[in-house]
């Protein structure tokens, strides 16, 4: 895929690279820094992998204090930066360019403090998502935002990406768990944010931070909510034969007054994949499945089951199934987490990650369909259905250059169509270089606008993960007057 | 008198604000004027009133989402919900009594431009954390959106939520889009009695460690619970700790026994049914037991919760000041003897040294023009603050001078 286009590369850090080097190499040792091509190689895209770029160079600093001399320097000279944390993002959030420094925080991984007590960890953003979970598990607490990448993906990228998960329904996105962060700005400046606290007074820079793909600054550390783990969860499958039908049911149990931790929605393409894949015991002559769970104790999982289970019955269910135990509740979640995985084993394929209001289901499910079939491709849906968070999943196929032009043209259209009945254009994963042109879709030039001036609040030189986020067309006055007032290089 | 400029449309408030602009005039912020005695004062040219701007734009109870026009009464929004058994989730407090304005005036816009989240913040978030989008004009007479109406949204900064907590002068909101729950069917509540500050922080916090969910955590020291309007708490004649569960009937009671189990060691709590915790956190959301004086100061410090209560003694140790513990000690409802400056050189010391933030939320005019409102912010917190007024509001017109002078 190569429709999103990117500026051309600044000769001038090209040229200086080796300069650049040994500059940064007083600054942080070199021991941080990878400058040669087979170790540069491994940085040149992320989970968008159809879009490769060299970048100039990585460097791996190991304290705030060393983010804060790498940003000084690249500010200082004009150096444009890509901060990075695990590479897992699925919308180009990390793609480097040629002319610029890749800032990636993984080796930044300490946990510095959990209290219990506040409930509250305080960690380095480098670790994953999973780990966090990991260290507090033994008291019987976790971190709730839960995306599908959590075993890779960094917090940092979490936090770039505002990641949800499945489970957000009950608990929430990242913005939902977090306090307080230090995040570094392009001058070098280190800025506590927010903190251990519930709230803060003044602006809430917190919530334009959390969400900002690295175009306000580097965060280092966050202070993240960790939740006592509920007594027990335990999922059941709903089949039906028509998506509209599933989709009503869901109204019909929220509208109960129930919350269930999570509703996922596989329509009969995933199913079968992912069936194949997990084993889980998925029906496979339906055309949608709903995967509820809920939490309490034994009791109260028994008693909400029973309740989904009677209102869930005048919409003819083709198969209801509680889960048998947690071998059986393991398998589900598997079958449902691994679904790109699964459904990257039988093809290459384009994840979309539009929202839409859960009442235009039956109709954005149909138009999918036509999209799809209309440029020839077919396409498997796996959805959030209790926020309202989609992933149609467009197969093609990667090696056929026409293929992979009018996957990208169905998914725009796709994220057109989602805005068009009053969603979004990206729930979880971030708008990066993928989603970044159709931004006037969902948004009027003032609203970008009003969006781009917070940027330059925080970047004035617009050299943080620049070209990405907004229209080119709409940031290039931005990006070029800065570069004419940035300071003369060193 | 000030002029009052009421905008029934977005168009007519942008036309506003630009002329505005274009006279170089300062405008007060306002919805219906519930937060008026909150905050710094504003001496403005002219007072902006969202009043107008009224009613729902949208309810979808099955997708837990509404919309509502900024000036549209909470009280309004309130009812709504109501009628299909839901509500917001964030239970919000109104400021306006305890400051001295009338009660029930509190707007929506009011809600989410001021973050008033109140009991129910330590399980169920704040009210920033459920604002899904808004519609506002900056200063420069500019209308924009930001978020939307669906849950999940990454799309772009989150410049609506940064809007939260800004208390009018970066823009004025004309249209927020937010979650709402379902209410739970049944609620309980244990009142353990009689324990010193310290120990009914420990107990809250413990509660909050188990899996039970617990909604409301509050403690009420002696002085203060006399002052509340449940008879039966009131005359105990002893401080009050309180652990709100809310579920279906069965889970409540089933979860009142196992949490009783586990907080064993701090005795047996009294048990209020539904209809009586339905009342007394109600009351407890009124900020009814703190109402007005003008003998008093009222200070709001957030602070990490097991710290509350030695800030609450490092205080009490230079003034006689009254309590009132809310988010399991991390929020403390503060009231302090009239003086000339409220108490602040001492109560900024007490929490600066523990870590939280101090709002003076009571005190006169003349008070407030001269005590640092809000906690004074850290340079870079200073600088990022200016540059955002800036990129909103240039010419400086809208409730300049509201949280901290000259912004």
């Amino acid at each position: 895929m190569s429709r999103v286009a990117m500026p051309e590369p600044d000769a001038g850090p090209l040229q200086r690279r080796s300069i650049i080097v040994d500059d940064l190499a007083r600054l942080v040792g070199r021991g941080a820094l990878i400058w040669d091509e087979d170790g540069r190689r491994a940085y040149e895209t992320d989970a968008l992998t159809a879009y490769r770029s060299m970048p100039l160079l990585v460097v791996l600093p190991r304290s705030t204090e060393d983010v804060s001399k790498i940003l000084r320097y690249c500010y200082d000279n004009s150096l444009k930066v890509i901060p990075r944390g695990a590479g897992t993002s699925l919308c180009g959030g990390a793609l480097p360019t040629e002319d610029a420094v890749v800032l990636c925080v993984s080796k930044m991984k300490r946990i510095l403090d959990v209290d219990y007590a506040n409930r509250t960890a305080r960690v380095e953003t480098g670790i994953t998502n999973l780990a966090i979970s990991g260290k507090v598990a033994e008291k019987g607490f976790f971190y709730a935002p839960d995306p599908s990448s959590q075993l890779a993906c960094t917090l940092a990228g979490n936090l770039a990406m505002n990641s949800g998960g499945a489970h957000c329904l009950k608990y929430g996105v990242t913005t939902h768990n977090v306090l307080g962060l230090k995040m570094v700005l392009i001058d070098g400046a280190i800025v506590d944010i927010g903190g251990s606290c519930l709230d803060a007074p003044g602006y809430d820079l917190l919530s334009l931070a959390i969400g900002s793909e690295g175009q306000l600054g580097v965060i280092t550390e966050a202070t993240v909510r960790i939740l006592r783990a509920a007594e027990g969860a335990r999922p059941m499958m709903l089949g039906f034969d028509a998506p509209e039908t599933a989709g009503a049911c869901v109204a019909a149990i929220i509208g109960a007054g129930i919350i269930p931790v999570a509703i996922e929605y596989m329509d009969r393409p995933a199913i079968a994949v992912c069936e194949a894949y997990a084993g889980a015991g998925y029906p496979l002559d339906v055309e949608a499945l709903l995967i509820v769970e809920v939490e309490g104790s034994d009791t109260e999982i028994a008693s909400l089951l029973a309740q989904i289970s009677e209102i869930a019955r005048p919409f003819a269910p083709k198969s209801i199934e509680i889960s048998a135990d947690a071998d059986q509740s393991a398998r589900i979640w598997a079958g449902r987490k691994a679904a790109f995985g699964a459904i990257g084993r039988i093809s290459d394929y384009y994840c979309m990650d539009g929202t839409i209001p859960l009442g235009a289901l039956p109709h954005v499910l149909t138009r999918i369909s036509e999209i799809c079939g209309g440029y020839g491709l077919k396409v498997a849906n796996i959805f959030h259905a209790g926020d309202g968070n989609l992933h149609p999943l467009i197969l093609y196929d990667a090696n056929d250059p026409d293929s992979n032009e009018k996957a990208e043209a169905a998914g725009a259209d796709i994220l057109k169509l989602c805005v068009e009945v009053g969603g979004c254009l990206t729930g979880e994963h971030g708008v990066g270089i993928e989603k970044r042109d159709l931004m006037s879709v969902q948004f009027s030039q003032t609203d970008l606008a009003v969006q781009m001036r917070m940027k330059s609040v925080f970047d004035p030189a617009w050299l943080l993960n620049a070209a990405k986020v907004f229209p080119l067309a709409s940031s290039e006055p931005m990006r070029a007057a800065m570069r004419f007032e940035a300071p003369a290089a060193a | 008198m000030t002029q009052m400029l009421r905008p029934a449309a977005e168009w007519e408030l942008q036309s506003m604000i630009a002329k505005l602009v274009t006279n170089r005039q300062t405008a007060e912020v306002v919805g219906n004027g519930a937060l008026r005695n909150a905050g710094r004062a504003v001496d403005a040219d002219v007072v902006v009133t969202t009043a107008s701007l009224r009613g729902l734009t949208l309810y979808e109870p099955t997708e837990l989402v509404m919309s509502a026009r900024s000036g549209t009464p909470l009280a309004d929004i309130e009812a709504e919900l109501g009628l299909r058994d839901q509500m917001l989730p964030f239970e919000p407090i109104d400021m306006g009594p305890t400051t001295g304005s009338p009660e029930g005036a509190l707007s929506i816009g009011g809600v989410f431009a001021t973050n008033a989240s109140g009991a129910r913040r330590i399980t169920g978030g704040s009210a920033r954390d459920h604002l899904l989008g808004l519609r506002a004009v900056n200063g420069r007479a500019e209308l924009f959106k930001s978020g939307g109406r669906v849950m999940k949204n990454v799309t772009g900064l989150d410049v609506a939520r940064g809007l939260t907590g800004s208390w009018g002068t970066l823009a004025i909101i004309t249209e927020v889009t937010f979650k709402v729950v379902p209410q739970p069917a049944a609620t309980g509540t244990l009142v353990y009695t009689g324990l010193p500050d310290d120990l009914a922080v420990e107990v809250l916090t413990t509660a909050l460690g188990t899996p039970f969910e617990v909604s409301g955590a509050a403690h009420i020291p002696r002085r203060m619970a006399a002052r509340l309007k449940l008879v039966a708490l009131a005359d105990a004649g002893t401080a009050l700790t309180l652990l709100r569960l809310e579920n279906f009937p069965a889970a409540v009671s089933e979860r009142q026994g196992k949490l009783q189990a586990a907080l064993k060691v701090y005795g047996t709590p009294m048990l209020l049914d539904t209809a009586a915790s339905r009342a007394l956190w109600r009351e407890l959301r009124s900020l009814s037991i703190l109402p007005y004086s003008a003998d008093t100061s009222l200070w709001r410090i957030s602070c990490v919760p097991t710290k509350g209560p030695e800030i609450v003694a490092s205080i009490q140790k230079s003034m006689k000041a009254d309590a009132f513990y809310d988010w399991s000690g991390g929020l403390v409802w503060l009231e302090v003897p009239t003086a000339a400056d409220a108490g602040s050189a001492d109560v900024r010391r007490a929490v600066a040294v523990r870590g939280g933030y101090a709002t003076l939320v009571r005190a006169s005019p003349q008070v407030r023009a001269t005590v640092e409102v809000f906690e004074p912010m850290k340079p870079e917190i200073e600088r990022l603050t200016r540059g955002m007024k800036t990129a909103f509001d240039p010419a400086g017109i809208l409730n300049r001078g509201r949280m901290y002078a000259s912004i």
